[in-house]
């Protein structure tokens, strides 16, 4: 085939988009997404093939044996410029104040085809505002690309956000234009790394962060969870995958955090207490299988949509909550503080975590366990804010005593890697000998739904591993129907596990998140100490405060209880609270 | 020459369309019990003889449709006769359905035979929703007759089964995937194409989508042994076979369904059936329903065939014809049609929903007299966009009218005074 008059052989069933990539050029686009099926509704790759009158779609149209296509004529570029500035016209076009300035598509379009005045009247959507504490949509600013229902319907089998209406007043919106809150949404954020312009981000909370920081009398703590070290590069122009954690901890100290600690810590001490609970669940007849509980989008997804099967869930909390727990009552008496002058600020790949750090439940110290929640994209807002030249920082170590983690803690930031760490662990108590091989290759990779075994000398532990919330449908559906062969069962709510969160950066393609996932195993197998209970910061803790795991004290800070939701978030019960 | 034939609609008033039996005693069933002795190919080879092409606008030669269905194997395949008639200013499929239920069903189960799929569906304009109970009650006699059924008519393996319904009155419902997407209860909205509905439509079954008029056809043609069809018509080396059914609405004295010989002028068409204008002279005639194109009234002496339709710039289409008077204006007209598309594009690509919106303000500031030879320019632009780019048919052609218009009646587009605001 031929591209421009250029020869070129690729294989049959490519797309003319992807065919043109391979000859480095970049069709322009705003629907297309390379993870997701195809769309073809925004039809600015419309280019021109020999022989037809009317033009094709380069995102939908395969190529085929001696095809010409052409992406340089007058034709196509009077096409695409003229559907972008159709585009243009619907959008609010506040780009000064959009969080998305300088990071969006449109713009991108816009510079790309030199659009330098408004051609056509403005004709923008109504404005439609849904806020809750994760997720903000802009319907005004909405391009109906559609990239936002393909990932929730297709990736989370949620189909919370869909299409809707029809000519003009066609959009993509909830059921009845309803809060994202009203509705089957989980608030997982998987809709924000996809949306190509301001329409759908995440709430920002990074003038709060701020604003604590500037107060002199608060003492303000950060934990960083394990995948954001290996993406907040990504935002900076290193490669994808690079491992920044010592100039991420060097950043935030410049920032201004008083201490900066390791969510992996706190990692281990859930491997403590929830490979404890799955071998009391197993010793005493308790409920199983026994599933994670650390991914906030799939608890949300459990309360939701599989509320009569909420007891298969572990008690324990998240490693971001179990850390605010810890902070706020062990780290507070050690340190002479007053809890109340604390304020713990978690950085997650997630946007998941403001909401559950806004439980009410989640306050077992008796103020809330974590305070702030800022994604990795809000961190990157930070850092560029405070002027910092991040790929010059020097390294610089986690602060003790909760900055100490272990290779299963960091783990934790992939699909599997929950269930790696609790097999390292739960082995070697059970067994009490040494585990020879560290790695379990079983639960790695991105398949949807892994499985494993593991022969403990009391019982076979059969395993499931699942990622992203059609997966877990499955898996559920396996559970009520009471055909589950699982003893144990990791879940997490995005593609990927957290390498692949909805407070990532954006325009992570699965090759991306493969390359965030070696980066995580990468660490782990360089890490010294491996295995959560091995790690003697929380040996220490152990010894000095909560005593064992599962423990009358580890219980009221390290544990938590669910609640059945009839579909519908309802924050009044956090004003009795 | 003869102005109103009948051929299609021969049976018209002869029968009770309630009745099956009284159908088959004015010779009804006799072509399906002929076409299950042929074989199926032969079926099609008399469709291409008699040069039919689809009736519903796109103008598919029908016989090699047909083949081209039958040759894809499938474990399933299945028909659809397109009975939405979207276009404003159509109406001759609801005639066939109302005056000759049962020879568009022996139609359908003969495409089925030829086809060799399982299950035919009827999808049924939501207005019509009064047709519904002429075609259930037709479907029921003939399956209790085992006309449809298993082993039909004795036939081994003939297997067909016809199913009725409805969407909710949706205009892109007519286009054949949003057809299929409506079929399935899903909301009405085009697919992309490829792939395309003949390789896998109707839940990813093979699909042949056939409309009302053209399915009516095929009894008539496998019992027309002495080629009567075939001698209307015009002649010449590209042709038009046959007779087709017309509908003329409008500002005309006697809107109404015809069934004309093609060759004949739309002169004799408007001033002879449809008994003239209604007083004031004739200012556009639009060809083909709302998607048509539109012509000033030089093009009364032209021939009505797809030939020389085509030649005066204009199309067949759907067979509306809308005749405007000189009380309306270019541009209400065309500010009316533009009302239609803007309320009737399903919104998913953006050519269509945000190029007709713009079509829709451009055409307000002409009415206005306050345009300027950028919008003009404008409104090209956007037309040309929306024809090559859009998703499906109905973004391709909505413009058809704007654009013909444009060209017609240049002098309607005239700027007023450049920058300076009329009235």
């Amino acid at each position: 085939m031929k591209i421009n008059g250029v020869q070129i052989e690729v294989e049959s069933g490519t797309r003319i988009i992807e065919a043109a990539k391979s000859l480095n050029i970049e069709i322009p686009h705003l629907c297309y997404h390379p993870d997701q099926r195809i769309k073809a509704l925004c039809r600015i790759c419309s280019v021109e093939v020999v022989g037809s009158k009317k033009m094709s779609a380069a995102c939908s149209t395969y190529v085929w044996d001696g095809m010409e296509i052409l992406t340089n004529t007058k034709k196509v570029y009077d096409t695409q410029k003229g559907i972008l500035e159709m585009i243009l016209a619907n959008h609010k076009q506040d780009c000064l104040s959009c969080s998305r300035n300088g990071n969006c598509e449109l713009q991108n379009l816009c510079m790309r085809f030199g659009i330098q005045r408004q051609t056509l009247d403005k004709a923008v959507n109504p404005v439609y505002l849904d806020d809750n504490p994760c997720i903000e949509r802009n319907m005004d600013k909405c391009v109906k690309c559609g990239r936002c229902d393909k990932i929730c319907r297709d990736v989370q089998g949620v189909s919370a956000i869909t299409w809707a209406g029809r000519s003009e007043t066609f959009k993509f919106t909830t059921a009845y234009n309803k809060p994202l809150m009203d509705t089957d949404c989980v608030l997982c954020g998987q809709c924000t790394t996809v949306c190509p312009v301001g329409a759908i981000v995440e709430k920002d909370n990074t003038q709060t962060v701020w604003e604590a920081i500037q107060d002199s009398g608060k003492h303000v703590i950060v934990q960083v969870a394990p995948a954001v070290r290996v993406a907040l590069g990504d935002i900076f122009g290193l490669k994808k995958g690079t491992v920044v954690t010592g100039k991420m901890v060097t950043a935030l100290k410049q920032i201004g955090f008083d201490k900066v600690f390791d969510t992996v810590f706190a990692a281990d001490v859930t491997i403590m207490e929830e490979g404890n609970e799955l071998l009391d669940r197993i010793r005493n007849n308790g409920i199983l299988p026994m599933i994670t509980s650390c991914s906030p989008g799939w608890v949300n997804y459990m309360e939701k949509h599989y509320s009569d099967q909420i007891d298969h869930l572990s008690t324990a909390k998240s490693p971001q909550q179990i850390f605010g727990a810890i902070a706020k009552s062990y780290y507070a008496d050690k340190s002479n503080m007053n809890k109340k002058d604390i304020i713990t600020v978690s950085v997650m790949p997630c946007v998941t975590k403001k909401f559950e750090a806004a439980r009410p439940e989640m306050t077992s110290a008796g103020v809330r366990d974590v305070d702030v929640v800022i994604t990795t994209r809000e961190l990157a807002k930070m850092i560029q804010y405070a002027g910092i030249d991040f790929v010059a920082l020097a390294e610089t170590q986690f602060d003790s005593p909760l900055g100490e983690g272990t290779g299963a803690g960091v783990i934790f930031g992939t699909t599997g890697g929950v269930t790696e760490a609790a097999v390292r662990t739960v082995y070697e108590v059970v067994m009490e000998a040494e585990l020879e091989k560290l790695e379990f290759e079983d639960a790695r990779g991105l398949q949807g739904i892994k499985e494993a075994e593991v022969d403990l000398k009391e019982r076979k532990l059969k395993i499931a591993v699942a990622h992203g919330l059609a997966n877990a449908q499955k898996i559920m559906e396996q559970i009520k129907a009471g055909t589950s062969p699982y003893t144990f069962i990791e879940i997490m709510a995005c593609p990927g596990g957290c390498i692949g969160g909805g407070g990532q950066p954006l325009n992570t393609t699965i090759d991306g998140k493969k390359m965030r996932m070696d980066a995580i195993y990468e660490i782990d197998s360089n890490k010294k100490i491996r295995k959560s209970h091995e790690n003697p910061e929380v040996q220490k803790i152990y010894r000095e405060f909560f005593g064992k795991p599962l423990s009358e004290k580890a219980h009221e800070l390290l544990h938590t209880h669910y609640h059945k939701m009839n579909r519908r978030y309802d924050f009044s019960y956090l004003d009795e609270s | 020459m003869t102005m109103a034939v009948k051929f299609i609609t021969k049976n018209f008033g002869r029968y009770d369309i309630r009745s099956l039996a009284s159908y088959m005693k004015i010779g009804g069933l006799t072509a399906l019990k002929k076409a299950i002795q042929m074989p199926g190919d032969d079926i099609a080879a008399l469709l291409t003889a008699a040069g039919i092409k689809g009736r519903g606008g796109a103008a598919y030669p029908m016989g090699k449709k047909w083949l081209q269905a039958r040759d894809i194997k499938a474990a399933e395949k299945v028909i659809i006769c397109n009975a939405d008639e979207g276009e404003p200013c159509t109406f001759k499929d609801r005639t066939l359905i109302q005056n000759d239920p049962f020879n568009l069903l022996e139609g359908m189960i003969i495409a089925g035979y030829v086809i060799e799929a399982q299950h035919g569906y009827i999808y049924l304009r939501e207005e019509y929703s009064y047709l519904k109970s002429i075609l259930l009650n037709a479907i029921e006699q003939l399956t209790e007759k085992n006309f449809l059924g298993k082993n039909i008519l004795g036939k081994k393996g003939f297997d067909y089964e016809l199913h009725l319904c409805s969407g909710a009155g949706a205009y892109v419902c007519g286009e054949g995937t949003a057809l299929v997407e409506s079929i399935e209860g899903k909301s009405g909205r085009p697919r992309m194409k490829p792939p395309y509905i003949k390789q896998c439509g109707l839940y990813n079954h093979p699909t042949c989508v056939q409309n009302v008029e053209s399915l009516s056809l095929v009894a008539a043609i496998v019992n027309d042994e002495n080629n009567i069809y075939q001698k209307y018509g015009t002649k010449g080396e590209k042709n038009s076979i046959g007779t087709k059914l017309i509908s003329v609405a409008g500002n005309v004295k006697q809107p109404g369904v015809f069934e004309i010989p093609f060759g004949i002028t739309i002169r004799d068409i408007i001033y002879g059936l449809a008994g003239g204008v209604e007083g004031q002279p004739i200012r556009l005639i639009q060809f083909g329903g709302a998607s048509g194109k539109v012509a000033s009234k030089d093009i009364l002496d032209t021939p009505y065939s797809y030939e020389h339709l085509a030649m005066a710039g204009v199309g067949v289409g759907s067979g509306a014809i809308l005749v405007v008077d000189e009380s309306t204006s270019v541009i209400d007209f065309l500010i009316t049609t533009q009302a239609f598309f803007s309320h009737e594009s399903c919104g998913q690509c953006a050519p269509c929903r945000e190029g007709n919106r713009h079509i829709r303000l451009l055409l307000q500031k002409i009415k206005d007299g306050v345009h300027t030879q950028a919008d003009i320019e404008k409104l090209n632009s956007i037309a040309d966009i929306m024809t090559v780019s859009s998703l499906c048919g109905l973004g391709q052609a909505a413009q058809n009218a704007l654009k013909t218009a444009m060209k017609v009646f240049p002098d309607e587009f005239k700027i007023m005074e450049e920058g300076v605001k009329i009235g």
